[in-house]
């Protein structure tokens, strides 16, 4: 049995963001990229399965532009088998587009399972996964903190707001991660060393049969901005009588919470 | 204010990297910021040793590699440089590991001790210590006091050593005594009847590291636990030798830690006419010297990786680059605390820590002073120890 996992790179989280001049998206120069954390318990996850014998393979697939190397790399020091990267700007298309081009991949190798972390965190859209089982024609549990192979299906625990529910997926499927549901392993030295000697298969839209144009969606960004860095604190001044009376001024004619 | 082009590194040598020494690097950073960093100030001050770290270390592999002596050099060099960013007591478990036991066993032992051991030693799930320093003789080994003597079925031992790093936490510990007045290398289990193992409490640096005492009364050990090829105090000199080649790239590590807190603290904390401390000719200038001096030391390391790769270092060479990083990295670190005005010597922080914790590198493994005197000698034939 073979399990795909669904790989994105993102911006590391503590690294400083621009926006390009357009306002329309993220400056991506100069900035370090790292595997998105909750796709780590993707693969994590997948790799115990495999260590438990109930898997043969864990394949890693990413959309993303030259230099995603580094990012496929990782994923196979943790101890994937194999990758197929997609060598596509993502930032040219959005969920619709990747998500094509991900399932396409995807059913280059029909895997009996198909896991992804349940949101990216560079736009946070939680969209791509979703799609991608839509497209397959799988059906899927997202935001999974437990996950056990049974036979022909799976019981998954899935959190919802203030507790979580049991479901039973018949396989083939699709499940996205939830943080909590396994601690992803570091990549050791040795393993470090070996990634250098797997596969990684390389995919253009054409290899998979695609064509750029039809996979853009009518989604536009109008615009894009950074979060208000400064708050803006005011210092009110005079004695605590008058500070009492600007106080209460503030917070029914400004702020209007009175 | 543009932003700045470089925040260290000036001279881009991590860009030199192949994709698995920066693999490496980047996997040993994201350690050393998610285990180590968060808590290790607060251990410090509170003397806590975490053995939880023995196997996460383990399943690094760092140490598998040694083992196998698969490990190239100056990757084994980016290994220490980053472990010491987070700590120089987290980077001296793997050098004790790795370079003194590890490596003592793999270049003088019998294949014997090597299958008993070095498979153990490489997953941790068996510690080794080095004892080599006794109460009485540091940097003067050959008048160590701790002698074996030859009985009918292997040697007994007596003596005892002194700041002898993850002393109390060994499983096996490698022994240097006289016989016959010739310095030999032993493999002591430490549950051999009796060895015993004292921890050394109050130190006022490396508190978050192992250190002990080792008595031994009357050990009983075979035959076989003499290294063969540990023939004389050279061996225990040459195994040092591989292990100050990781400090001298560690060392590194700590002042590029101490200089990455300090650089952005001095960008950010604004004194006089609301201008930041980095805007001032003063701060500035010690700033470049510091990028100087880290360049510096990470230039000398990685030129010493190259001449060990080529299988050509000699000690004059780790003795120059030891003398010199250990001594920059404190200077370094002492002119970073005095940037952070009084935020400096606190444990908020982590150059107070990185600081007092380098007084300790800069002793062990050979003093300053040791080192240039073998810089000394080299450079005008004279040796001047005594
Ligand atoms: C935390 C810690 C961990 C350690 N871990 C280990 C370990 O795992 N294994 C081990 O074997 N040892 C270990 N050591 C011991 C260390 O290697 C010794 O402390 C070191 O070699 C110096 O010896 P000493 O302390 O006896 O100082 P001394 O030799 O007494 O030196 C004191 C001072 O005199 C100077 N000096 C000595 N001789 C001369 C000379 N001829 N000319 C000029 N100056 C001289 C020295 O440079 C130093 O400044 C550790 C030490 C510490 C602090």
């Amino acid at each position: 049995m073979k399990i795909a996992v669904l790989m994105k790179r993102v911006p590391d989280t503590a690294s400083v963001l621009k926006i390009t001049p357009d306002n329309k998206s993220v400056d991506m120069a100069n900035l370090k990229f790292v595997m998105s954390p909750y796709d780590e318990h993707a693969i994590e996850e997948a790799l115990k399965i495999r260590e438990a014998g109930k898997a043969t393979e864990v394949i890693v697939f990413t959309v993303g532009p030259e230099g995603s190397q580094e990012t496929i790399r990782t994923a196979l020091a943790m101890g994937a088998d194999r990758a197929v990267f997609v060598k596509e700007d993502p930032s040219r298309f959005n969920s619709k587009g990747i998500a094509e081009m991900l399932a396409a991949a995807v059913k280059t190798e029909g895997p009996e399972l198909v896991f992804a972390g349940k949101q990216a965190v560079d736009d946070d859209a939680s969209q791509v996964p979703e799609r991608v089982a839509e497209l397959l024609d799988l059906p899927h549990a997202s935001i999974v903190t437990k996950f056990e192979l049974n036979g022909r299906a799976a019981t998954v625990e899935r959190e919802i707001e203030g507790g979580s529910y049991t479901v039973e997926v018949p396989l083939p499927a699709l499940f996205t991660m939830q943080k909590g549901i396994n601690t992803p392993r570091y990549p050791t030295l040795p393993n470090i060393m070996k990634a250098k000697k797997k596969e990684i298969k390389e995919f253009s839209l054409a290899d998979l049969g695609l064509d750029a144009a039809k996979l853009v969606s009518g989604l536009e960004v109008s615009g894009m901005s950074l979060p208000r860095a400064n708050r803006l604190n005011k210092i009110l001044d005079g004695d605590s009588t008058e500070r009492v009376k600007k106080l209460l001024t503030i917070l029914r004619e400004e702020e209007k919470v009175l | 204010m543009k932003p700045p082009t470089v925040t260290h590194d000036l001279y881009e040598l991590d860009q030199d990297w192949n994709d698995e020494q920066r693999a490496v690097m980047l996997q040993i950073r994201k350690f050393v910021d998610q285990e180590i960093l968060p808590t290790i100030n607060e251990e410090h001050n509170n003397e806590v040793l975490r053995k939880d770290l023995i196997p996460k270390i383990g399943q690094l592999g760092i140490l598998e590699m040694l083992a196998e002596g698969s490990l190239d050099p100056v990757t084994y060099g980016i290994v220490c440089r980053e472990l010491e960013r987070g700590s120089s007591a987290l980077r001296s478990i793997v050098s004790v590991q790795g370079s003194l036991v590890i490596g003592c066993i793999r270049d003088f032992a019998s294949a014997e001790q090597k299958a008993t051991w070095l498979t153990k030693l490489g997953t941790m799930e068996a510690i080794g210590c080095f004892g080599l320093t006794e109460p009485d003789f540091g940097s003067n080994p050959a008048g160590m006091i701790t002698r074996a003597e030859k009985t009918s079925s292997g040697f007994v031992l007596n003596g005892s050593k002194c700041w002898i790093t993850n002393g109390t936490q060994a499983h096996v510990a490698i022994v240097w005594a006289k016989l016959d007045g010739v310095v030999k290398g032993f493999l002591v289990p430490t549950n051999t009847p009796g060895f015993t193992a004292q921890s050394i409490k109050g130190k006022w640096s490396f508190r978050t590291s192992d250190t002990g005492m080792l008595f031994l009364s009357n050990v009983e050990v075979p035959e076989s636990a003499l290294m063969p090829g540990a023939k004389s105090l050279g061996a225990a000199i040459k195994t040092l030798n591989n292990a100050r080649y990781g400090i001298c790239w560690g060392v590194a590590g700590a002042a590029r830690g101490c200089f990455e807190e300090a650089r952005q603290y001095v960008i950010d904390r604004v004194q006089f006419d609301g201008k930041p401390l980095a805007s001032h000719q003063l701060i500035q200038n010690k700033l470049a010297w510091m990028a100087a001096e880290i360049t510096n030391m990470e230039l000398m390391s990685k030129r010493l990786g190259e001449l060990k790769a080529a299988g050509r270092v000699k000690p004059y060479q780790v003795s120059l680059a030891k003398m010199n990083n250990c001594r920059k990295a404190i200077e370094v670190a002492r002119v970073c605390r005095e940037l952070m005005g009084a935020n400096g010597i606190h444990s908020e922080y982590h150059i107070g820590r990185r600081m007092v914790d380098l007084e300790t590198v800069l002793t062990y493994e050979g003093t300053e002073h040791i080192h240039s005197l073998i810089v000394g000698e080299n450079l005008t034939g004279i040796p001047a120890y005594s």
